[in-house]
């Protein structure tokens, strides 16, 4: 029920809803990476997402942030967030293994690439962690997910949110080519998100 | 004050029912008969139309049984969604965010206490002076100073055009009409049909005897014919329904002349901001949201001066 609560409040505050160019909700494994601008960003994800898909999509998110008070009962008991350590990953408490593991094969996460929110227009340069994933879930689609007009509603930094109307579009899905690099694969990731802006 | 339930609001309520119930059929027996895709679109169009036709004369009515509480509650909602519309399409930046929170939370909602306690000498200036002065001080105080007039002159014009215009609609509620005390219930509703009504009348003159076209950079759609036949038989209309109104025929019909020029003005203003911003329609751009700012684009020019008019010639 609170859960229910969350997605409304979500949906309300944002005015968002989903868009989807190129690919359907589908039961099926995906990872849906998304532009991070806004501490609302992966609360209306989640939110704009079909009941029965989220059910089976976790959020990925820092445990540096989401380990505390308020913030922990959120993460934990309504998103059933994977919360890793982004700071200092040790091979014992390796993200992408955790991730992996949550996952199982029939769940789906959303993550951040870029890290933390980001200020700019554009989203910045995507950290290792998705092509890792890529590369150890090969039957996992790739979805390019782009949130646009949250970091207007609630700015990094600000608590009290202006009412405007956000956006999600779910772009198509993306694999990762056989023999392509890593930067090649993060750049092209990037591009993906970026290209969701004009369709 | 309560509005007064008689006789002439049933006829008013009966008109629009049965004009709607008219097109709706119409729209049915049209689908079926015209075959050209070109075709096909414009009747989706006019039957998506006639749907939301139906629901704002539902929550229309809704509020005007509530009473001048329940009409003076709904126009503020609709201020704030076109507000929300309007804003989100104008980019502003960080430095803005604090001044926009009062502008939403604050000015909005205080604009429609004022009507609500009819406290009239705050009401008109609180926008226009008051909140004119303190948006760009607030913006300013946030140390942003990149685009900074700019920024400050969108949100103006959008509290102005979707809060101040629009707000002058329900304080038709609360003028003191001689000789028409409790029945601006009747004056209300006769504006909104004749700036609706306007509107639809000049797009179907337009679509069926539509050559020159007026301002084709702005608006492809708006042509001559379409503005002289929409208007002429829309002032035939409203002077029609002088009956419900405080005015003679004659005046009636002077009224909706105002009214439905007023509406045309805001029509094309509004379109060559959507074209601005290379928007097609509110609506179609914020998804699930109804485009509100479409639906309002003519009443919020219309009404200042409507409500002016009145009050400085009938009050």
């Amino acid at each position: 029920m609170m859960k229910g609560f969350m997605v409304f409040l979500a949906k309300l505050i944002s005015g968002a809803s989903a868009r989807w160019v190129g690919s359907v909700p589908e039961r099926r494994q995906r990872i849906y990476f998304a532009n991070h601008t806004s501490n609302l960003d992966a609360l209306v994800l989640w939110a704009v997402l079909p009941a029965e898909i989220r059910a089976l999509t976790r959020p990925v998110a820092a445990r540096d942030y989401w380990s505390t008070g308020i913030r922990r009962y959120i993460a934990n008991k309504i998103f059933h967030a994977i919360l890793i350590e982004r700071k200092k990953p040790t091979a014992r408490d390796n993200p992408i293994e955790q991730i992996l593991t949550a996952m199982g094969n029939d769940k789906s996460i959303i993550i951040f690439p870029e890290g933390g929110r980001q200020t700019g227009d554009a989203p910045t340069e995507f950290k290792s962690g998705l092509y890792h994933l890529a590369q150890k879930c090969p039957d996992a689609e790739l979805i390019p997910v782009l949130m646009d007009n949250l970091n207007r509603i609630l700015p990094k930094g600000e608590v009290l949110p202006v009412p405007l109307i956000g956006h999600v579009t779910f772009g198509p899905p993306m694999k990762l080519l056989p023999d392509e690099s890593k930067q090649a694969f993060l750049e092209r990731a990037r591009a993906e998100v970026m290209r969701l802006h004009d369709l | 004050m309560n509005l007064k339930f008689d006789q002439e609001i049933l006829w008013l309520g009966g008109g629009v029912f049965t004009l709607l119930l008219v097109a709706t059929v119409i729209g049915q027996w049209l689908r079926y008969r015209v075959k050209s895709d070109s075709g096909q679109k414009t009747i989706q169009n006019l039957n998506a139309r006639t749907k939301a036709w139906w629901f704002m004369v539902a929550v229309f009515a809704l509020a005007m049984v509530a009473g001048r509480g329940g009409t003076v509650i709904l126009f503020g909602l609709i201020s704030f969604l076109a507000l929300r519309e309007f804003i989100t399409l104008t980019p502003t930046r960080l430095g803005d965010h604090r001044t926009l929170f009062w502008v939403f939370f604050v000015i909005t909602p205080l604009q429609y206490v004022l009507l609500w306690y009819d406290w009239y000498e705050l009401f008109i200036i609180l926008i226009p002076v008051y909140a004119f002065l303190f948006v760009p001080l607030r913006s300013a105080v946030a140390g942003d100073c990149e685009k900074f007039l700019e920024r400050t002159a969108k949100i103006q014009w959008g509290l102005m055009v979707c809060v101040y215009c629009v707000s002058h609609a329900p304080a038709l509620l609360f003028l003191n009409i001689p000789g028409y005390e409790g029945e601006n219930g009747k004056l209300l509703f006769y504006f909104i049909c004749i700036v609706q009504i306007s509107d639809v009348l000049q797009y179907v003159w337009g679509k069926t005897l539509g050559r020159h076209k007026i301002a084709p950079t702005v608006s492809p759609n708006k042509t001559w014919e379409g503005f002289i036949g929409g208007i002429a038989t829309a002032v035939a209309i409203g002077a029609g329904l002088w009956w419900a109104t405080p005015f003679t025929p004659l005046q009636s019909a002077g009224m909706s002349l105002a009214i439905t020029l007023m509406g045309y003005a805001g029509g094309l203003v509004m379109s060559a901001i959507k074209r601005d911003r290379g928007v097609k329609d509110y609506g179609t751009l914020i998804e699930g949201h109804g485009g509100v700012m479409d639906r309002i684009d003519s009443i919020c020019f219309a009404a200042p001066v409507f409500f002016h008019l009145t009050r400085y010639y009938f009050t």
